[in-house]
């Protein structure tokens, strides 16, 4: 593989990872800035899945000159499928028990449509248990 | 090239920071949490990174480990305050239903 192609892969390596960098920190300026729970969530998300992936790539990228076998790429896989697919329902989850156990600020929110269809199909909203 | 691999190890470490300000008074255990998860993806980045720089292969397989470690933590902790919360309403509701005796006498008075 010839000098040049190599330097190329690196500098693409490179800003792949400085990106990934650059949203792991966005996510740290975010979860100290943002208000409540749901606003850190997603600030907490970019990095989970588009920062990890992109530094997943960077890697896959920087070792092609010195090892390509399909031990190494199909691990590098197997890390951003997984975090694709959990990553989904951590969150669903994380947000679901906030809502129930009422540690969300309800006036930062513009619209509530879990409430209304709560009210809707009869049962108390937001507030089943307003104790934290 | 050297600046940018400095400059990528220096964001790491001033989000690692943040993360664990966040971590250490957050307000609930569920942002305590998020604040986990948000850190243990920089311990990936920063494991990705070092594997990047040195085009080593060997710690492939942890960053794998941390990925599932990540959704199993965050998903037990998210758990526990589900039932914890649900006991501390039952334990108030029987308070509340029973004027002002203890909850142990509460079985005993119907």
């Amino acid at each position: 593989m010839s000098e040049q192609l190599v330097a190329v892969l690196d500098w693409i390596a490179i800003l792949c990872l400085l990106f990934g960098a650059a949203l792991c920190l966005l996510a740290g300026i975010g979860l100290i800035r943002f208000p409540d729970l749901l606003a850190r969530m997603h600030t907490a998300a970019k990095p989970q899945v588009l920062g990890l992936l992109l530094v997943l790539v960077g890697i896959g990228i920087r070792m092609i000159p010195v090892e390509t076998s399909v031990f190494n790429i199909g691990t590098l896989f197997l890390v951003g499928l997984f975090q694709v697919v959990t990553i989904p329902v951590a969150g669903h989850i994380a947000a679901r028990v906030a809502y129930r156990t009422g540690r969300i600020r309800s006036d930062l929110l513009v619209k509530d449509e879990l409430a209304e269809r709560l009210r809707a199909s009869g049962r108390n909203p937001s507030q089943e248990n307003p104790q934290r | 090239m050297t600046v940018l691999w400095i400059l990528i190890a220096a964001m790491l470490g001033v989000a690692a920071l943040l993360e664990l300000i966040r971590l250490v008074h957050g307000p609930s255990i569920l942002d305590r949490a998020v604040a986990l998860d948000v850190l243990l993806v920089s311990a990936l980045t920063g494991l990705g990174a070092y594997a990047a720089y040195h085009r080593d292969p060997t710690i492939l397989p942890t960053l794998l480990v941390l990925a599932l470690l990540g959704f199993v933590g965050s998903v037990s902790i998210a758990k526990f305050v589900a039932r914890r919360s649900e006991e501390h309403t039952d334990t108030q509701a029987g308070g509340t239903g029973s004027a002002e005796g203890p909850p142990v006498e509460e079985g005993k008075a119907p």
